[in-house]
């Protein structure tokens, strides 16, 4: 390895690495604004300059620099003081003194280097610049004066994002930061631009005054808004949720979130289940958890098993899926149901519901065919690391279903799943590539797998990854899903599925655990529903049990690659409303069936006991994992529809009853179908 | 120069003209295959040529016609300050160059007489003729000041030579482009002290040249080199 | 006799206009002549003999022709290589390319072929300021007759298949630093790029690119034409050869004019432009090479050689040697104060110091033309001047330091005087007026 000092010392370095991060390896902390490790270099904020013999007499941009056997890189001399001061002063003599009123106040990247690196007067006594105000839409807030012009925004809009939206404008002390005519950024990861943005020029709009930084308790967690299982962070402050942040992981999200995940959370604290309800003369009314226990033990020893069933939603953590199947198998009820969507999958082996490629994994794919799915929706951040891999190069995408702007090219093979079938005959230049690929995938949707031919696709899917050599992967959209397939949330032997269950007349009584995507409305069965919010499953509802959110339960989440992690509590429950596998627990012994734990560890211990999987934490087997997967397992024969693939996400930002319930959510949906409407004329 | 913003008002739509469009494939055809970006400042001049100023739509009309996203055709015609934002004069537009080597020799009068004679700067005259602005460097630094009108240079010019110029352009003619004091070109005042010698234009310089100096002997056949 | 060079030694002999543009009149001058003969040799021997002329960059640079293109490389890959001919000619004093382009343009033509073919390239654009309209439509009028007439394109008579192109900017300075006209051509804004990586590894397109000047093209044919040994019989070592020179401002006739390099200032400007407005003592200063280079006094113009290290050597630099002339009359500070707003004007905006930098150092710049600014704004301004010079992207922000530094360097005194001046019978205090009448 090349060696290079940094202030006189000695370090080795892997080839390629710039001067900057050679000074990183050395432990020197270089200042900057414009660079930023996953972006593209811009080299124009000036703040990296640092000296670097042998080379020209002047400080030289550190973030673009490749280091060279023997440099010299000097950080502390007088010169690289002087460029430091100079570019700071620069920085600063059109920044509005305005902190005591930034958002970005106490995690400002100019205040801080002001501090650590700046001049300490100012000797600039001309007027500042003021620049007008902008629009981006109903996230993110802008104060443009006090943009440094550094252009992180636009390169991860572009770059990352893939949506080409906001650019720089004009030309030297005029130039703007702006989308097209104060459009709206129409990306799905448009907010990440806020913790980019090295100033307090783009600031979060919801969030705009609701805190300081260090009043907030910060919460590490696990996003569920898709089923990728972002690492989050989440800010509250007493009973509120004001804020998501990403944390970094690279396995999942590398340092992004969706805007979903991040500002969904307004959500928790409206329409919000805070006591229990009952049906009394067709309206809910307050009542008291005893009572409502009591009905439903009436309701449940007035019915046989088979006249019970529970479906449990999308967003549900492991714990209360597996408490309530202990609670009803036990009790031999083998109407159980995670998937409101009816997907055809969980009977197989694991590995026929997972992503096994994993998430960061499919950066080594060399073609990837999509097959009813639209990750841009379905899972936005994973779209990302696919455009990534696109952008990267060599990389053939074909897509069966529908045909989306991905933010990346592809080749468009077919709607549905004749196109699909006949695959293995296509003489299609992109199949050519599927057969001569190192290291092919198939990643399947909900739209593939979510329909009445569901288990025929499922087969008809299998034989073509069979045929050409294929990873497998499914990508989910729902968070709970791979958790409750992997806790055999399943019917039994006999059992209704979800869609069955809700059919009139099909149950006594039906018990919804957080479902709310579910059409149950033709249901004439006793219908309890544990949530927590006021969505379509309470709305339904004879019984409520009001349930805490991901954001107040300690959970367990298995995401689509079936990677098990951990959320945490950042809040109490609301009011009454009590963790759900609690609930269950009290429930159990109105019900004369009482669960054996009385505490989520013990739980937790009964749950790896019984699904060893589940005590593999953060851990994916990957690909390997599948190896051995037969295919032939995967579906049934039957007829397969004309129906061509739709993604099961209609309106991006409006996927679950948080979600729902947000304000900012709907602003967006607004936002973003207005916009599709004018993309439409 | 102050910010580029488009005009408020706009035209409601755009359409390319006939020449227009012939003419942008032309450009687009210079360039290499997937690379028509590159023919974005060519064609929007195009516009402009065709509608007097570079409008919204019409920005909208190139980003489809390039396959660009819209806010680059923005950044790119807020980027060069040839491209007039906001109409033009109807009969000309002015642009005085004042930078150091015109202001040295008497752009100041030509700008201060702009202003006296068609109002302030950047906007349009009251009569909608005119429309003027101070520009930077035009790059016909010995033949200062000068002014460039409509499309072409006009030299050399005095207040007096100058205000003339605006005259012809009032009446809807377009004078000759040039010297006002009928310089060659940018030889000295008075004709050239040097290029005399007729033997440089007696066609003796066309006599073919057998072998270049200092090339190796035998010379090898045309080839290309190794590829 | 005028100056150094004789008629019989200059390459540019339609530099006014006088006689026939177009290929007929091009070709009885000497253009074209021998072209085929060139195309015969190696590319090896066109960069070396390039290089024994001793021919600089004559955009202003200076960097060594021949040199720069044995930096592209030697075996052709897939990707293509490029030519790109810098002819955004838009620095204030500069006006020499212009000459060439609308006068002789052929000599430009057969230049870039034969400059392709020594990088081996089959494509070159000239990429021509945007305000250069008859200009253009001269050059594309010449390349119609090249091609026509077989010279230039695939299947031409010299055997290298060659496609030139014009394309065109839309008003701005910056594109002719190379990194940001390559942008430019691309169809995105004229940002200069960082370096690494240089043109010749990935230019235009990603492709490798060699970017020269007008002149710098244009002089190529004729020197093989003549023998390099011809070109760098004229001037000092290391700055030889004939270069196009202008003058504007002060002088009693402006002009363009090509001359030997290394000629001495003074006999350039008596000889060719007519001598200093109200004589030789009446001069105060000279800008000798486009307005970014430094400001040479009457003393050091007297004794300065028209090259590049001669120049240097007075803390200025021959740029394009399209010199500025100022005579006792001049504004000095307003003139550089002007240098300013254009440096202002013409920043991209991308990197800090020089965004930020340039409307800092034109605002105070002002305050001292009308000498309103105070005394210590001076230290201030060569201190903001030294905070933007050599910490930029490209070289504006250089350009834009240069001539105040020149100004101050030689003619501090002025502007404390201006200073000093403005304040006599002002109130020092607001209200100070009123407080002496009481």
């Amino acid at each position: 390895m090349p060696k290079a000092t940094v202030n006189g010392v000695e370090v080795e370095f892997e080839p390629g690495m710039t001067v900057l991060q050679v000074a990183e390896l050395a432990g020197e902390e270089i200042p900057r604004f414009c660079y930023h490790e996953r972006l593209s270099i811009a080299g124009n904020c000036r703040m990296c300059l640092v000296e670097v013999k042998p080379g020209p007499p002047k400080p030289q941009a550190s973030c673009a620099l490749p280091a060279a056997e023997g440099n010299e890189i000097i950080t502390n001399s007088p010169m690289v003081k002087k460029a430091r001061e100079g570019v700071m002063e620069f920085l600063l003599i059109n920044h509005p003194l305005d902190c005591p009123i930034c958002d970005q106040g106490g995690e400002c990247d100019l205040q801080d280097q002001a501090m650590g690196y700046g001049r300490d007067d100012s000797r600039y006594a001309d007027n500042k610049r003021a620049v007008e105000e902008k629009y981006m839409g109903p996230l993110i807030k802008t104060v443009m004066t006090r943009c440094i012009q550094c252009t992180r925004c636009v390169r991860f809009i572009t770059e990352v994002a893939g949506v080409p939206d906001i650019g720089l404008i004009s030309r030297g002390e005029d130039v703007e930061i702006t989308t097209y005519l104060d459009k709206s950024v129409a990306s799905e990861l448009s907010a990440n631009v806020i913790d980019l943005c090295p100033v307090g020029a783009l600031t979060s709009k919801p969030y705009a005054f609701n805190a300081r930084p260090w009043e907030l308790k910060k919460t590490e967690s696990v996003d569920v808004m898709d089923a990728l299982g972002s690492s989050i962070r989440v800010d509250s402050r007493g009973p509120a949720v004001l804020r998501v942040l990403p944390r970094l992981n690279e396995d999942i999200n590398e340092e992004w979130i969706s805007d979903k995940t991040r500002y969904a959370v307004d959500g928790l604290s409206r329409q919000r289940l805070d006591q229990p309800f009952l049906r009394k003369g067709g309206r809910l009314q307050p009542t008291t958890w005893a009572e409502a226990f009591e009905l439903i033990a009436s309701k449940v020893k007035a019915t046989t098993p088979e006249r019970i069933g529970v479906i449990a939603g999308d967003v549900q953590d492991a714990e209360s899926m597996k408490a309530a199947l202990d609670l009803f198998g036990a009790m031999g009820v083998k109407n159980l149901d995670c998937r409101q969507d009816g997907m055809a999958l969980g009977a197989g082996p694991r590995e026929s519901w997972l992503l096994n490629s994993t998430i960061a994994g499919i950066e080594e794919a060399d073609v990837i065919l999509l097959v009813g799915t639209n990750p841009r929706v379905e899972a936005p951040v994973f779209n990302a690391r696919l455009r990534k891999r696109w952008l990267a190069g060599a990389l053939r995408v074909g897509v069966i279903g529908e045909q989306a702007d991905l933010t990346y090219g592809y080749d468009y093979l077919g709607a549905g799943p004749q196109t699909l079938s006949g695959l293995s005959r296509s003489k299609n230049d992109f199949v050519t590539a599927l057969k001569g690929a190192k290291n092919p995938a198939i990643i399947v949707g909900a739209g593939a797998l979510a329909r009445a031919d569901g288990a025929a696709v499922l087969a008809a899917a299998a034989a073509a990854a069979k045929s050409f050599g294929l990873t497998w992967n499914v990508l989910h959209s729902a968070a709970a899903r791979v958790g409750g397939l992997d806790l055999g949330f399943v019917p039994g032997e006999g059992g209704k599925s979800a869609g069955e269950m809700v059919q009139k007349g099909a149950l006594d009584v039906l018990f919804l655990l957080g479902a709310d995507e579910i059409d149950a409305k033709g249901s004439d069965a006793f219908t309890v529903y544990l949530g927590t919010h006021g969505d379509a499953g309470a709305h339904l509802a004879d019984v409520i049990l009001p349930g805490a959110a991901y954001t107040e339960k300690d959970g367990i989440y298995v995401n689509t690659e079936g990677r098990v992690q951990f959320g945490y509590r950042a809040v109490f429950p609301k009011g009454q409303a009590k963790e759900d596998w609690s609930i269950l627990r009290a429930l159990s012994e109105g019900l004369g069936a009482k669960l054996p734990y009385d505490t989520l560890a013990q739980l937790r211990a009964k749950l790896f006991a019984d699904h060893p999987s589940f005590g593999q934490v953060d851990y994916v087997a990957g690909p390997a994992g599948a190896a051995s997967l037969d295919f032939g397992l995967l579906g049934a024969k039957g007829e397969l529809s004309d129906a061509p693939f739709a993604s099961p996400v209609k309106a991006f930002h409006l996927t679950n009853p948080i979600a729902r319930a947000s304000v900012t959510m709907a602003e967006c949906a607004a936002v973003a179908s207005g916009a599709a409407k004018i993309a439409a004329e | 120069m102050s910010v580029r913003r488009l005009s408020p008002n706009q035209p409601a739509s755009f359409t390319f003209s006939k020449e227009s469009l012939k003419q942008a494939q032309w450009w687009i055809s210079k360039y290499p295959a997937g690379k028509q970006q590159s023919a974005v400042i060519p064609i929007l001049w195009l516009v402009q040529k065709q509608e007097g100023w570079v409008s919204e739509p019409a920005i909208r009309a190139v980003a489809e016609m390039l396959g660009m996203p819209q806010i680059r055709v923005l950044e790119v015609s807020t980027f060069y300050t040839m491209f007039m934002l906001e109409p033009v004069g109807t009969h000309a537009l002015v642009q005085v160059c004042g930078t150091t080597p015109c202001a040295l020799r008497g752009a100041n009068d030509l700008l201060a007489h702009c202003k006296k004679r068609l109002g302030p700067k950047d906007h349009r005259s009251a009569d909608g003729k005119f429309y003027w602005q101070e520009v930077e460097c035009l790059g016909a630094c010995s033949n200062a000041p000068m002014a460039m009108i409509n499309d072409y240079y006009y030299e050399d010019l005095t207040v007096e030579s100058f205000d003339k110029l605006l005259d012809e352009f009032a009446a809807g003619r377009t004078p000759t482009p040039g010297s006002a004091t009928g310089r060659q070109g940018s030889s000295p005042e008075g004709g050239p002290l040097v290029l005399i010698d007729p033997s440089l234009y007696d066609g003796s310089r066309a006599k073919p040249i057998k072998s270049l100096p200092n090339a190796p002997k035998p010379t090898k056949g045309a080839k290309e080199p190794a590829a | 006799m005028v100056g150094i060079l004789e008629d019989k030694d200059r390459i540019f002999t339609n530099l006014y206009g006088v006689h026939d543009w177009g290929l007929e009149g091009a070709k009885a001058r000497g253009c074209w002549n021998g072209t085929r003969e060139m195309l015969k040799q190696t590319p090896e021997w066109i960069c070396d003999q390039i290089k024994e002329s001793g021919l600089r960059g004559r955009g202003g640079g200076g960097f060594p022709t021949g040199l720069k293109w044995t930096f592209m490389p030697k075996a052709q890959s897939e990707r293509p290589h490029f030519l790109v001919v810098n002819a955004d000619e838009s620095e204030p004093g500069a006006c020499k390319d212009r000459e060439i382009i609308r006068n002789d343009p052929h000599l430009l033509i057969e230049g870039c072929l034969v400059a392709s073919y020594a990088i081996r390239a089959h494509t070159a654009y000239i990429y021509i300021r945007g305000e250069y309209v008859h200009e253009r439509e001269r050059l594309e009028a010449a390349i119609k007759q090249a091609y026509e007439a077989k010279l230039i394109g695939k299947g031409n008579v010299h055997g290298w298949d060659f496609d030139l192109h014009v394309t065109h900017g839309g008003g701005a300075y910056i594109c002719g630093d190379e990194t940001a006209l390559m942008e430019s051509l691309e169809g995105k804004k004229g940002q200069p790029r960082l370096k690494p990586p240089f043109p010749a590894g990935a230019g235009i397109y990603g492709a490798p690119t060699t970017i020269n000047n007008v002149e710098s093209i244009s002089v190529v044919g004729t020197i093989l034409r003549r023998g390099a040994d011809w070109f760098a019989g004229f001037g000092r070592p290391k700055n030889s050869g004939i270069k196009l020179m202008a003058a504007s401002g002060h002088v009693n006739k402006p002009c363009v004019v090509e001359e030997a390099m290394s000629i001495p200032m003074r006999q350039l400007i008596e000889d060719h432009f007519g001598g200093v407005r109200g004589g030789w003592g009446n001069l105060k200063a000279v800008i000798p090479g486009g307005i970014s280079m430094r400001m040479i006094p009457a003393e050091e113009a007297e004794v300065a050689l028209m090259d590049f290290d001669d120049l240097a050597g007075r803390r200025s630099g021959l740029g394009t040697a399209t010199m500025i002339v100022m005579d006792k009359d001049a504004d000095l500070v307003r003139a550089i104060a002007r240098a300013s707003y254009f440096y202002k004007h013409e920043s991209c905006g991308q990197c800090t110091p020089c965004r930020e930098g340039t409307g800092w150092m034109w605002r105070v710049m002002e305050r001292m033309a009308t000498g309103e600014a105070e005394m210590k704004e001076i230290d201030l301004l060569l201190d903001v001047a030294s905070q933007v010079e050599g910490h930029t992207i490209c070289g504006l922000g250089d350009a834009a330091a240069w001539p105040i530094q020149g100004l101050f360097r030689h003619f501090r005194h002025e502007v404390e005087e201006r200073i000093t001046n403005y304040r006599i019978g002002k109130p020092h205090v607001q209200g100070a007026t009123l407080a002496a009448a009481e």
